[in-house]
């Protein structure tokens, strides 16, 4: 990951541009890392097969048995033509019955082994897709916010679905056709040396041929498979955000826009998948033409011999039938290296994101917190979430039991101070204590018992209203959960909702009004009753009496807890024992909210302006 | 968990379903019959070489005529490298076509859902779109390219096979036909099982997608809270479901192929049998037979792969279904047959006439019987409690909801009555929530406005007070995350309103649009806001006072209706219901100790 040079007019055709310039992009690729990539998605792959390696054993013995018994039928026929013909017109019918007789059985045999095959197969190939998608899906939620900050949640989702379902078409065909085809080609190879020796030979001349063709295909098709994957998430995470914002898209006219831009980025995923496929369109050819070649030299070479006396005519006749099963399946190991190709690249993209070192981790000898009491300590801490420092040294020490306000400028760096105390991320320096541990030698159970803030932007998951509050202490009863419904005022609306409780939110919680919304995620940190809360603007959409019936409630709340709370209705500080004022990442003041009012410092500065500004 | 509506799977099974695939096959009808004919006549090739092979032996070797053998070995050389030539062309062909059908239907579903209704979306689950468009397209493509091409490929070859084993030795080729029968009906009601099965592993698909996307975009709260346990254990119950589906649709899959592999073989032992009668009694040459073996064996194949071909001609039939029922959403928010713009004066007079709404199944309005009259150029403030319906009716303005009753109008046109793409430029929202997109701040800024220039957008940005995206590290052209997550949310929310008042809109409608700033950025975003405000007529969604004085008048919205009208100070000193939203807190100091 090389960090891109800023020139805000790269991508100079003005189709590029909309995206604007980041200081990286995740995707680039510098030279040379597509070998170490390659070794990564095979590691993977193996180590996802690894569990399953006695399955694997099995599948290909059944195969193997399989193919014997699918072989069977040529050969028998051969021997039906060569030795039962001429018995039964010479009067004896046996050789006929038993000849017949062994073909049905083969037929049966293969049948039933089939099934085996496709129902167990299926069984491992589903069995590995799901550790994959738990693994991954795990392993993303441990990563940091500030990987999904720089990752996107479109690329995200790209990941756990689009590539996901890339190695299930690998699994689905993959396992059956190159187990088939290279049993069928290494069985039939067999019968065929063994069937004739030359001819045999003459057949195998077709191989460095085969050989060199496939390696021109891998070359290239690495990049090209690489390529279809990248652009694919383009157009998901397109496509996500979109759909996310729909309300600003149709209300700003975006859809003519969005439409070229969809369409472009469609048109680049259909370019790299034709570059793809274009490549596969001339390696299955060159591999029957190859094939066909064998065959006619084949042919040729035979017709001597059986003119010489050398070989049978039903010889030939079942080396001719071999042939085909031998190249034909060739056919199906081009395809399945197909499939391979494509599904490594996916795998390439899925083990970059298991490879990513959940940097905010938990510890690995943790420090055991059984009740914490709620002292906060920030000592000698900075921060900042890319080169520019945003805390650039903060010293703050709230004792258990606090409550306190935190009010500044915009952009002044308060819901940071309060990600770092809920540790979403790891200062850059310095450390932030609870209750005298620093918070990465807690484990993530007890940091979250400890310690829950409620974030500016209040999401809801789909699910009842019950669902979402009892989030915060699932198992929580029905009591509980209107308990803290009705501490903080949120009770009355939801009992007035046709279901009450069991209302469906819909997505992101867009049945409920924004205010109502905040009353939820608010009853839901309500209940998971933490000993320090931390309140990022959680009253910021709520109408003045809301809010009010809300501050009741923490009053009763925050009684014996420690409170973190950031609001720019200093209403909020009146609860407060004790108000900071940010500037620029710094605590300009500090100090007991009668005093700072009655000061001649920024919050007095502060405080009357809003207290001008109502009414 | 999720609304989305899922029409339970009849078991209609049917393949037409498919044809609804026409309109976007048919621009490459050429390039598909290239395909088939490709393929068709590479399967005519391969005949050739068992025939070849027949003669071979029937000829020159029963001859022992050695010059014999090289015009027929010329012949099998170039039907060989025919072969080869026309399965490159067939792939080129079906490159060519079903990538850019792929391509338009992908397009065309997101086009489609870029102009349904926020009441459509409000609904659907997201990770259900996203994986219509996505792997049920993909379906297609493959259904399109390969599926269907061999479907028909294989029919024929195999219809062509019998014809020809029919005229090579007609009882022998009765007896393969009559084979037949069993078969199909045993395939036919595995089929439709297969179709129902696989609608619900995409429905399931759907499923997981929206839990992830929902796991992955709630990352802060599933963290704050600590629940990573409770969401795994959620995705996981529905990826075992899915597994469990899939190894349903497995096991039926596994029970057609192997029927279709069964059923060659057992024909092929009953031509071995009735082939030695037939010699036996002279009805049939050895050669005969062999060709008449060879001639089967071609069909082995083709016959093999019906299983698997018909199985995926059911599964992109349930995909068509799933894409067809986005496509066929009716577009309830769209133009009136024949609108032509209006003239609008600007600033444009705004009322609302009785105007009553309530979501979809929901009984109770939210909104019933709402008159409001701003006038040109005035602004006029909406206050309510959490909940009454400010933001609804702020959304009825632009259309992103159409009332149920009564009707709004902008200088005397019914919104309705107006082209959506007029009525919406001549709207500007800012939304209670600051929705970014991750690209440039420019584009973000400019949304619905490609054509403004630097100097509007610098406009608006002194306006909103956002004039912190130059320190950004790239300015204008830095890009900001999805949902503008490295901004901290007061920018985000200036961000918003910068878009909004960009251009100067004659209608502006703000959602909240300060609750994010403090005190001193607020008050310098109403000095700025107050100058644009003059000049365009103003709906303002207001909690707090120092919003609400931005407004030339004030309405109070409560039980779905305006129940005062008036300035603030007039409604401060007559309305008891107003003082108790807006008023002091200085009750809350009093009763706290
Ligand atoms: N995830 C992030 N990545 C990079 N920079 C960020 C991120 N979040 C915030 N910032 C930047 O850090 C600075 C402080 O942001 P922060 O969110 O802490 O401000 P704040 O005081 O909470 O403001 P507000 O009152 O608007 O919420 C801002 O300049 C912001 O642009
Ligand atoms: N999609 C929806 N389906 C059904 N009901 C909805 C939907 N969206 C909102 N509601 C309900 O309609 C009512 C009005 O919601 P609206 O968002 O307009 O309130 P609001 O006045 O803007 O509140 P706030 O001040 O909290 O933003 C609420 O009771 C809400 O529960
Ligand atoms: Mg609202």
């Amino acid at each position: 990951m090389t960090a891109q040079t800023p020139s805000p007019g790269h991508g100079t055709d003005g189709q590029e541009n909309w995206r604007g310039v980041a200081a990286e992009n995740a995707d680039d690729l510098s030279a040379g890392a597509g070998v170490f990539l390659r070794a990564r998605s095979r590691r993977l792959l193996g180590e996802l097969l690894a569990p399953h390696r006695r399955s694997l054993w099995g599948l290909l013995f059944t195969i193997t048995v399989q193919n014997l018994a699918w072989l069977a039928g040529p050969f028998l026929i051969g021997v039906g033509i060569d030795v039962a013909v001429p018995a039964l017109i010479g009067g004896n019918a046996w050789p006929l019955v038993w000849i017949t007789a062994a073909m049905l059985g083969a037929a049966v045999l293969d049948t039933v082994l089939r099934f085996v095959f496709l129902t167990w197969s299926g069984r491992v190939g589903q069995a590995v897709l799901l550790t994959l998608r738990r693994r991954v899906f795990t392993h993303v939620q441990r990563l940091p916010l500030s990987f999904h900050e720089r990752y996107t949640s479109g690329k995200t989702i790209s990941r756990l679905t689009s590539d996901v379902e890339a190695l299930a078409e690998l699994l689905d065909e993959g396992l059956d056709s190159l187990v088939t085809a290279l049993f069928s080609v290494l069985t039939i190879g067999v019968v065929l040396i063994v069937l004739d020796p030359p001819l045999g030979l003459v057949a195998l001349l077709g191989f460095p041929a085969l050989f060199w063709v496939a390696r021109w295909f891998h070359q290239n098709s690495t990049a090209a498979y690489r390529r279809t994957r990248e652009s694919i998430t383009a157009v998901i995470v397109q496509f996500t955000e979109t759909l996310g914002g729909i309300r600003a898209v149709q209300a700003f006219r975006r859809e003519p826009r969005n439409d070229e831009l969809h369409a472009q980025l469609n048109e680049d995923n259909r370019r790299a998948q034709d570059r793809a496929f274009w490549l596969i369109a001339v390696f299955v050819p060159a591999v029957t033409l190859i094939g066909n070649l064998v065959t006619v030299a084949v042919l040729g070479y035979g017709a001597l011999r059986v003119m010489d006396g050398d070989l049978a005519v039903g010889t030939l006749v079942s080396f001719l039938l071999y042939l085909r099963r031998f190249f034909d399946p060739l056919q199906d190991v081009a395809m399945f290296y197909n499939s391979y190709q494509s599904a490594s690249a996916a795998l390439e993209k899925l083990s970059g994101v298991l490879e990513e070192r959940p940097t905010v981790a938990e510890p690995s000898d943790p420090l055991p917190l059984d009740d914490a009491r709620g002292e906060l300590v920030f000592d000698d801490v900075r921060f900042g979430y890319t080169d520019r420092t945003v805390l650039p040294h903060l010293d703050l020490a709230v004792p258990a039991g606090q409550t306190v306000a935190l009010v500044g400028a915009t952009g002044a760096g308060k819901s940071t101070l309060a990600r770092l105390a809920a540790r979403f991320y790891d200062p850059v320096a310095g450390v932030v204590r609870l209750d005298g541990v620093p918070l990465d030698r807690l484990t993530d159970d007890d940091l979250r018992r400890a310690v829950v803030m409620v974030t500016q932007e209040s999401f809801l998951f789909s699910g009842t209203i019950a669902d979402n509050i009892a989030f915060g202490r699932p198992g929580a009863d029905r009591a509980e959960i209107e308990a803290a419904a009705r501490a903080i005022g949120a009770h009355e609306f939801i009992a007035s909702l046709p279901k009450g409780y069991d209302t469906d939110v819909h997505r992101r919680g867009g049945r409920l009004s924004a205010g109502q919304r905040q009353l939820v995620s608010f009853a839901r940190a309500f209940l998971a009753d933490p000993a320090v809360l931390i309140l990022d603007e959680a009253t910021s959409s709520l109408d003045v009496p809301s809010e009010r019936l809300v501050q009741r409630g923490l009053q009763t709340l925050l009684a014996d807890r420690t409170a973190l709370i950031i609001a720019h209705r200093l209403s909020t500080v009146e609860i407060a024992d004790r108000v900071l004022v940010m500037e620029e990442g710094r605590i300009v003041e500090d100090g007991f909210p009668a005093e700072l009012v009655a000061g001649t410092g920024r919050f007095a500065g502060l405080h009357r302006a809003w207290a001008d500004s109502l009414v | 968990m999720t609304t989305s509506p899922r029409p339970v799977p009849d078991d209609r099974g049917r393949l037409s379903a498919l044809l609804r695939l026409w309109p976007f096959a048919r621009p490459y009808r050429g390039l598909i019959a290239v395909t088939f004919s490709a393929a068709l006549l590479a399967t005519l090739a391969q005949l050739a070489i068992p025939l070849i092979t027949a003669a071979v032996v029937d000829g020159p070797i029963a001859d022992g005529d050695r010059g014999g053998l090289v015009p027929l070995l010329a012949l099998a050389l170039l039907f060989g490298v025919a072969e080869a030539s026309l399965f490159f062309v067939r792939r080129w062909a079906m490159n060519s076509s079903c990538l850019r059908i792929e391509r338009d239907l992908r397009d065309t579903v997101y086009q489609r859902l870029q102009r349904l209704p926020v009441a459509f979306h409000d609904r659907w689950a997201s990770g259900q779109l996203l994986s219509r468009a996505t792997t049920d397209v993909s379906t297609v493509r493959r259904f399109v390219g390969f599926v269907a091409v061999f479907l028909a490929v294989n029919l024929i070859t195999c219809v062509v096979v019998l014809v020809l084993l029919l005229v090579t030795y007609w009882p022998l080729g009765l007896a393969v036909l009559l084979t037949t029968v069993p078969l199909s009906a045993l395939a036919l009601r595995w089929e439709r099982r297969y179709n129902i099965q696989s609608r619900l592993v995409q429905d399931e698909q759907g499923e997981l997608a929206t839990d992830v996307e929902e796991a992955i975009q709630g990352i802060r709260v599933v963290k704050s809270l600590g629940r990573s346990r409770l969401v795994f254990d959620r995705y996981d119950a529905k990826a075992t479901r899915l597994r469990r589906l899939e190894l349903d649709k497995v096991r039926t899959l596994a029970l057609l192929w192997s029927i279709f592999e069964l059923h060659p073989q057992v024909t092929l032992a009953v031509i071995l049998v009735g082939g030695a009668v037939a010699v036996n009694t002279g009805a049939l040459t050895v050669g005969g037979l062999v060709a008449f073996v060879a001639l089967f064996t071609v069909l082995l194949w083709p016959i093999l792969s019906l299983g698997f071909l018909f199985a995926f001609a059911q599964e992109t039939a349930s995909a068509c279904d799933r894409i067809g029922e986005l496509l066929d959403a009716p577009l309830t928010v769209t133009d009136r047959p024949g609108v032509v713009p209006a003239d609008l004066g600007s600033p444009a007079r705004l009322r609302f006439e009785d105007v009553g709404f309530s979501y979809a199944g929901s009984a109770s309005p939210v909104l019933d019987g709402v008159d409001l009259d701003v006038a040109p150029g005035e602004t006029v403030a909406v206050v309510g409690a959490t909940g009454s319906g400010k933001t609804t009716l702020t959304a009825l303005v632009g259309r992103l909801f159409d009332v149920t009753a009564g009707r709004i109008t902008v200088d005397g046109v019914d919104v309705r009555d107006l082209p959506l793409a007029q009525l919406r430029s001549v709207v500007a929202t800012a939304f209670e929530d600051a929705t970014l997109f991750s690209m440039s701040v420019r584009e973000n800024i400019t949304l619905g406005r490609p054509g403004a220039t630097d100097a509007d957008v610098e406009e608006a940005l002194q306006v909103a007070q956002a004039e912190f995206v130059h320190d950004l590290p790239w300015g204008l052209d830095t890009r900001i995350g999805e949902q503008g997550l490295s901004l901290s949310g007061g920018q985000r929310q200036r961000l918003a309103l910068a878009r909004a008042v960009l251009g100067r809109p004659s209608v502006l409608v703000l959602d909240d649009p300060l609750s994010a700033l403090d005190v001193h950025t607020e008050a310098l975003v109403e000095r700025a806001l107050r100058d644009i405000l003059a000049a365009t007529t103003a709906l303002v969604v207001a909690h707090r006072a120092s919003t609400v004085l931005l407004a030339d008048r004030v309405a109070l919205l409560a039980g779905g209706r305006i129940v005062a009208l008036g300035t603030h100070s007039e409604l401060l000193a007559e309305v008891p219901g107003y003082r108790e939203l807006l008023a002091q807190d200085s009750e809350l100091a009093e009763a706290l100790p």
